[in-house]
């Protein structure tokens, strides 16, 4: 990292670079996409992943965090911060150039905050209207709802981007036309069974052919991080449940994680089995859940119930452990709040003899069916480049051939104690995404297998105090979660409420990739690449 | 006269009765017309009747493929629940739909329900229980099923939405080149059957079913009937018209009430019709099973009534429908067009010359053995 470091200082000389919990630089906005430029085509580490980008409100100034990691190696992070004193018309750099997951989140910032990207091809706003009065994240925001008030009549969709460029070093606002005039659009979604939530797709056809994606978001959106800011650190574990419903076990080990590091707090190492053999559980109970609905979006009904009938089996363990079954709130900061039950590890091990005999099941009934394979084989091209610049993680970046698993590269909880392989796949299609899948729940069984018979003894909670007080500073981590990688980042500066949080969805990489893949295939495939990547909507509106 | 005696539950026997007792009475003109108003209600019956037993079957087996109970709750093993289904479905309100062209909206469920109804005319559910029996029978068949399609692409094209659209077009891109293949399948048997009526095919089929007689070309015949049968009704792996998971509900999704009944009914009794008229053609129909010779087994096998036979041997063939369409993924577009047009309709073209062949040279099975056939 040293080298890293004189690379920084050569680019930029007034660059200041701090050793906090991770290398942090702060730059001038006008240098940051030189110097992001340059971070990412170094050939001897390039920090070539966007993970997280957090738009902050540092009170006089309103600015971005980058979190950038190597995807040779995602242990190897940078923060790169920046900002601008103009609260009235605040201007940034874009890096979607570098990186193409940036666009998103970008939108999003501006939505939230109010920062404008130069050079940002679209910017319009990410899950909020146009029209929407005010930026919700800033810490001066009005909240008064006759500001904007409830509306009831619905508004036609304008498909016109703002933009602002710069051209030989002139800022030149323009618009530009999501679709071309004849365009035959559908709305795919925001009711649509196929969405797997309330997404909203708006699709332009050429026949049956996908000519264009535009993702509309933002339905559900809770501005879950604008509401933790005034909540304390335990208050806010309920929220991570309901981002990926699905792996709601996973997102409260992440958050856990990061207060638990900031607050020092040491973990029993009871509670650690338990968390990490009720995350694979979790994993399962999610992955099954997807294959089932990937075959269901594929028109296989039956498969879908098999899948359904499996995950009931991890359901029933959680609700016997917890009383949840699908938010199970077992997590919590120093550890875990239920202890095992009596029989648990003779469930466990009874459904792990179970589970893999299901498995050949699944194998034998569709994953070699022709017509599936005819679905799947060679559809929905995500490549490894493509996969690292949209910073699709998880199942699906596996499936292109990128190592990516959080697991293997920063093992937290008790993952660098047991033995898995990380399933890598290099075709990149939806039949590697939907292998990939199947094989991460064998290697699930496998972890289990490993743990369900060695839970120690002891504490199943650390003692922590009543009000949790983190110190100043800034706090990430990082989790994988059934999708991609799960990351929660805390700025706070000693009080028991968080200054500012973000979670970082793996669901929302995953659609951003959807129109680059979707392109030119059937619109059935379109349904089927979607249930191949599995994204789950509440992640993405936060 | 033995056989009447042998046959004592065979409905000719009330019908022939009934006949008798209307002509005592009354004039040429008032018998006829009596009996084409009843046959007319006895198929409305049957028509309702059956579609309600065959969605209650399908739930039923459904649910034993899918690990579940099925219909279990209104009446006795959940038997009434597709009478209570019917009942809402009347009673559902008729939902007008905002800038859709409204007569050609109200006029396409009719078209649907009419070809359905008008080949389901041309069955022969047994001894006797035969309305139109043309001598172009199967002609007749292959023409009316598919008026259908005109019903299918009015609803799309009337509903002003364009799921229904995309619904509608894929719907005709699918009817039109698996009517085809549907269409040759029955020409080869013909071709070996020497005849175009139902009933003189089924009679021909006593000793030894089409299915068998023309060994190689007959059963390739019969499985391409089979699948294009079932693209025809737009079921299974070919359900692509209403691929609920992309299109919601495709060319229908606009409809309610009694007009969505209509679909649906046209639906279920299209999968019974391509079954029944598998049956009559490559399965002998209403014929008991008969093996030359075997006087006493005959009688036995005579002794259970026609329709039994009937409709026996179409659940059977209804049960592979369900059992494919359960199993299977939906195909894509350009897929299913592909099996039709580079698989299905070469094969077939071979397959009528290779019939031909067959019967020319007297290489049928009743040509071949005909002591045992």
């Amino acid at each position: 990292m040293e080298n890293i470091k004189k690379l920084i200082l050569n680019t930029v000389k007034d660059a200041v670079i701090e050793e906090k919990q991770k290398l942090t630089v702060t730059v001038d906005y006008t240098k940051l996409h030189l110097l992001a430029k340059t971070l990412r085509d170094n050939a001897e580490l390039p920090f070539d992943t966007l993970v997280f980008l957090t738009g902050m409100d540092r009170g006089e100034e309103l600015g971005v965090n980058y979190l950038l990691c190597s995807s040779k190696d995602l242990s190897k992070e940078i923060v790169l911060k920046t900002g601008t004193t103009d609260r009235e018309n605040p201007l940034l750099y874009s890096v979607t150039d570098l990186f193409e997951t940036a666009n998103y989140n970008e939108r999003e910032v501006f939505a939230l905050f109010g920062i404008r990207f130069i050079n940002n091809p679209d910017m319009r706003k990410f899950f909020l209207n146009g029209d929407w009065n005010g930026f919700p994240f800033r810490k001066d925001y009005d909240a008064n709802p006759e500001l904007n008030p409830l509306n009831l009549e619905s508004k036609d969709i304008i498909d016109i981007a703002p933009r602002i460029m710069e051209i030989d070093g002139k800022l030149v606002e323009s618009t530009v036309n999501i679709f071309e005039e004849d365009d035959y659009i559908i709305n795919i979604g925001p009711q649509h069974p196929s969405t797997h939530g309330v997404m909203h797709f708006r699709t332009s056809l050429d026949g049956e052919i996908v000519k264009k994606i535009d993702v509309h978001s933002g339905y559900i959106h809770r501005g879950i991080e604008k509401l933790s800011e005034t909540l304390t650190y335990p208050q806010i574990l309920h929220f991570t449940d309901r981002l990926d419903y699905l792996s709601a076990n996973i997102n409260r080990h992440g958050l856990c994680m990061a207060v638990e590091k900031a607050a020092e707090i040491e973990v029993p190492e009871r509670a650690q089995y338990i968390r990490t053999i009720m995350d694979e559980l979790n994993r399962m109970d999610s992955h099954l859940l997807a294959w089932a609905c990937q075959t269901n979006d594929l028109g296989a009904t039956t498969a879908f119930i098999y899948g359904m009938r499996e995950r009931e089996i991890i359901l029933d363990i959680f609700e016997k452990t917890c009383g949840g079954r699908l938010i199970i709130n077992q997590n919590v900061v120093g550890g875990v709040m239920f202890d095992i039950y009596d029989d648990f590890q003779k469930d466990v091990k009874s459904f792990i003899i179970y589970m893999c005999d299901k498995l050949k099941e699944y194998d034998r009934f569709f994953s070699h069916n022709v017509i599936a394979l005819g679905r799947m084989i060679g559809i929905g091209n995500l490549s490894k480049e493509d996969a690292i610049n949209y910073a699709v993680t998880g199942p699906a970046g596996r499936g292109s051939g990128w190592s990516c698993d959080i697991r293997k590269h920063i093992p937290y909880a008790l993952y660098d104690k047991v033995e898995f392989n990380e399933v890598i796949r290099t075709e990149g299609d939806s039949y590697a995404r939907y292998l990939n899948r199947l094989d991460e729940i064998e290697q699930s069984l496998h972890i289990i297998e490993q743990l369900i018979d060695n839970i120690p003894e002891g504490d199943i909670c650390a003692k922590t105090k009543a009000i949790i007080r983190l110190p100043e500073g800034e706090f990430y981590s990082r989790v994988e979660a059934c999708r991609g990688e799960f990351g929660v980042f805390i700025e706070s500066r000693g009080d028991k409420f968080p200054y500012r949080l973000k979670f970082r969805s793996p669901s929302m990489a995953l659609v951003s990739a959807m129109p680059l893949i979707c392109k030119n295939e059937k619109i059935s495939d379109f349904i089927g690449i979607g249930g191949s990547m599995d994204y789950v909507i509440p992640d993405i509106d936060r | 006269m033995i056989l009447n005696y042998s046959q004592p539950l065979e409905v000719t026997n009330l019908t022939s009765w009934l006949d008798a007792a209307l002509r005592s009475s009354l004039p040429e003109f008032w018998v006829l017309l009596i009996e084409f108003v009843l046959v007319g209600v006895a198929f409305l019956a049957a028509y309702a009747v059956i579609a309600l037993i065959l969605i209650y079957a399908e739930r039923k087996i459904t649910a034993f493929f899918q690990a579940r109970f099925g219909p279990n709750r209104v009446g006795k093993w959940g038997l009434l629940q597709s009478v209570a289904d019917m009942v809402k479905i009347l009673l559902k309100e008729i939902v007008k739909i905002n800038r859709s062209d409204r007569f050609l909206f109200f006029a396409a469920p009719f078209f649907m329900i009419v070809a359905s109804m008008a080949t389901f005319g041309a069955i022969a559910f047994g001894k006797g229980l035969h309305a139109i029996d043309f001598n172009i029978g199967v002609l007749y068949v292959t023409a009316v099923s598919s008026l259908g399609i005109i019903g299918v692409l009015l609803a799309g094209w009337s509903s002003n939405n364009k799921y229904s659209m995309i619904g509608a077009m894929r719907s005709g891109a699918q009817f039109v080149s698996y009517e085809l293949s549907a269409g040759f399948a029955l020409m080869t048997i013909v071709v070996l059957a020497g005849t175009m009526q139902f009933s003189t095919m089924i009679e021909g089929q006593r000793y030894c079913w089409n299915l068998f007689n023309g060994h190689i070309s007959s059963l390739i015949a019969f499985i391409i009937y089979l699948i294009s049968g079932h693209a025809e009704t737009n079921r299974g792996p070919f359900d692509l018209p209403e691929a609920e998971s992309e299109l919601t509900a495709g060319y229908h999704t606009e409809y309610s009430g009694l007009q969505f009944g209509f679909y649906y009914l046209a639906e279920y009794l299209n999968m019974f019709i391509i079954a029944s008229i598998a049956t009559a053609v490559f399965l002998g129909g209403y014929m008991p099973i008969q093996v030359k010779g075997w006087v006493a087994f005959n009688g036995i096998m005579e002794y259970i009534p026609s329709y039994i036979w009937f409709f026996g041997k179409t659940a059977v063939l209804i049960f592979l429908s369900l059992w494919v369409r359960w199993s299977f993924p939906r195909l894509r577009i350009d897929q299913l067009l592909n099996l039709e047009w580079k698989y299905l309709l070469p094969i077939n073209l071979v397959n009528i010359v290779l019939m031909v062949i067959l019967v020319l040279s007297g290489l049928t099975l009743t040509d071949l053995l005909p002591g045992w056939f």
